[in-house]
């Protein structure tokens, strides 16, 4: 019923963070030490005309409420400025730095919460057993390490010592085809590692608590008490419904993993947009730190947005709230 | 149930009979305290640790952090004169370490105070005027920084602030307090509705006098196990910026020794002793708080155990 209404209601909400998110950092870039102009003077690789044509793409010459009217325009039309070390379109830059990370965060995602389903069920159905203590703890001492110390931990041994795979970037080059896919893979497999590492305590402790929630619900106890197996009140009732709150928990952490994909692409320099930032900062690249900084709320909105559409269909409880 | 006992001696005000309460309810909530074994070995590592950070200037003397006063062979291996080696300028990394403890402990409070202090006062002032338009707005912009990546905005504020000590603290404190607020808020909601509210309310009450006499003491055990588990966030967050770059550079903290050694190549030249104990010593501290965290949680909030 309340169906349209929910979808309606929660988009709105979508579309007003994202512009809270433009005012923001519209704002952000005004109160920089020294004006826009100044900064863009100081970079050695613009040009003057490259400076007057970001100028007039900013329109810093006009009242402070045009600037923001703008600002909003361009930022919705798809142009973020030029950076200031390449003299290149933020956009653009982004862009071709996009690849790596969606692969990095969209494996490493998969394989946590894979990984932390398997091992909250397990441990929250056989609650105190030697594997439910022991992960319960493997789990906080991984939620407690910095995730760049963790990586450059797994550089040293796997990479260094070992040997066994590549210790940084994106592929060797030089490769085509299945030689080229399995390179590319290989490369992939620390980072991968070090951010799943990361994030799959967060996902195994919540399943493991929303199970043990979910096994003393009624409908649990009815299942038992007319005799299905054990096995199959796991996989068929207290399952799928334990689930639920780990399910968006995968998309609210997405800004989480992100921001793990920065310093994890840091440490294994692999281009992707986390290294970007990394150069960005140590350039002071105020341009493409404001473009990584929308781009990446954008598309944490996104998710978000996706995660409450979801919800509401799983759980038609939520939509009448 | 225990005030009827106390009220049988005439003498006493009703603040006197509140604060025996409350040193009563403080003994019972020690007593439960201490029969959690993991909430007490994170409190005992705690203390080691804040020892270690309130004695450090007395330990290493401040030449020992010196770059150009450096006496040791640089990076050199674990010897008996250096147990942990040293650094690229011959600095000890022990020493180095000890004189971390008191930076990276200092940021991690006083984050934990700033958020504390924004998430309760946001949090506060949304429950208590739930549904309102101030709560309308506190709790869009509650949401707003829980929906942000939290590390790209912390990057953007902290490449505009400038690399100082204080300005992390801040950029930590100002991208943290929204769990903060939104679980103080829950707090405050549930508490304005109950009934003794609604007395004092009808006796005339004011805004400020229930907020302070009714709804901060009970959202006080939220926030105080709260304030324990975000000390730990605050040290990983802290860590995080420096190995960005982000950090103060002047001031040597865990983060920062961790950065030098990466940023020196630690990781293909295998300088394992620089790299290694900072990072240990963070896995301790942030563990022991979130220990201390979660016991203090079951204590403080036993209907709330969740996690």
């Amino acid at each position: 019923m309340g169906a349209r209404r929910y979808v309606v209601r929660k988009a709105l909400h979508a579309v007003a963070t994202l512009f809270f998110v433009l005012t923001f950092n519209f704002f952000l870039f005004r109160v920089m030490p020294g004006d826009p102009i100044a900064l863009l003077a100081r970079s050695e690789r613009l040009s003057p005309d490259d400076i007057a044509r970001q100028q007039a793409e900013f329109g810093l010459d006009r009242p402070l409420l045009d600037q923001y009217i703008f600002s909003v325009r361009q930022t919705l039309t798809g142009s973020l400025g030029l950076s200031l070390t390449t003299a290149k379109p933020v956009t653009q830059t982004i862009a071709s730095r996009l690849w790596p990370t969606v692969l990095l965060v969209g494996v490493g995602t998969v394989l946590s919460v894979v990984v932390g389903v398997f091992v909250g069920t397990k441990g929250g159905w056989r609650r105190g057993s030697a594997f439910d203590t022991s992960t319960l703890y493997g789990s906080l001492v991984l939620y407690s390490m910095p995730e760049g110390w963790l990586g450059m931990l797994l550089l040293i041994v796997f990479a260094g010592t070992l040997g066994w795979f590549p210790a940084g970037g994106f592929e060797s080059g030089g490769l085509v085809g299945f030689d080229r896919a399995i390179d590319i893979a290989n490369h992939l497999v620390l980072p991968c590692l070090t951010l799943a590492l990361g994030y799959v305590g967060s996902y195994s402790i919540v399943m493991r608590s929303s199970l043990l929630e979910v096994m003393n619900e009624d409908f649990v106890q009815t299942a038992r008490a007319k005799g299905v197996p054990d096995r199959l009140v796991l996989r068929r009732h207290a399952g799928p419904n334990a689930f639920l709150p780990t399910f968006t928990l995968i998309f609210l952490s997405f800004g989480f993993v992100l921001g793990g994909a920065i310093i994890v692409e840091t440490v294994f320099s692999y281009p992707g947009i986390g290294l970007l930032t990394y150069e960005a900062i140590n350039s002071r690249d105020y341009p493409v730190i404001q473009g990584v900084f929308l781009v990446s709320s954008a598309a944490v909105i996104v998710f978000n947005l996706f995660a409450d559409l979801a919800y509401g269909y799983l759980d038609p409880r939520v939509r009448d709230a | 149930m225990r005030e009827a006992q106390v009220t049988g001696a005439a003498a006493l005000t009703p603040r006197r009979i509140a604060w025996t309460r409350r040193r009563r309810a403080l003994a019972t909530h020690w007593a439960t305290y201490r029969r959690n074994r993991q909430g007490m070995v994170g409190l005992v590592v705690l203390a080691l640790f804040l020892l270690i950070a309130v004695l450090g200037p007395v330990v290493v003397p401040a030449s020992a952090l010196d770059p150009s006063a450096a006496e040791g062979v640089p990076l050199s291996a674990p010897s008996v004169g250096y147990p942990l080696g040293t650094d690229n300028f011959g600095r000890s990394v022990l020493a180095l370490l000890v004189s971390g403890a008191r930076i990276s402990l200092l940021v991690g409070f006083a984050a934990t105070i700033g958020a504390m202090l924004i998430g309760a006062t946001v949090g506060v002032a949304s429950g208590y005027f739930g549904g309102t338009r101030i709560d309308t707005v506190l709790n869009a912009l509650t949401n707003w920084f829980l929906v942000v990546p939290w590390l790209v905005l912390a990057i953007a504020l902290a490449t505009i602030l400038g690399a100082s000590l204080l300005n992390v603290i801040v950029v930590i404190a100002v991208t943290s307090w929204a769990s903060t607020a939104r679980l103080v808020r829950a707090q405050a909601l549930t508490v304005r509705e109950r009934t003794y509210v609604e007395r004092a309310r009808a006796l005339g009450a004011g805004h400020a006098h229930v907020i302070v006499t009714h709804v901060l003491p009970n959202v006080f055990p939220v926030l105080f196990a709260n304030t324990v588990l975000t000390v730990a966030l605050s040290i990983l967050s802290e860590t995080t910026l420096s190995i960005l770059g982000l950090g103060d550079t002047t001031a040597v903290s865990w983060g920062r020794i961790i950065e030098q050694a990466f940023s020196a190549g630690a990781l293909t030249a295998g300088y394992w002793w620089w790299l290694i104990p900072p990072g240990l010593a963070i896995v301790a501290v942030t563990l022991s708080f979130t220990m201390c965290g979660y016991a203090l949680d079951e204590v403080l909030n036993p209907k709330l155990r969740e996690r």
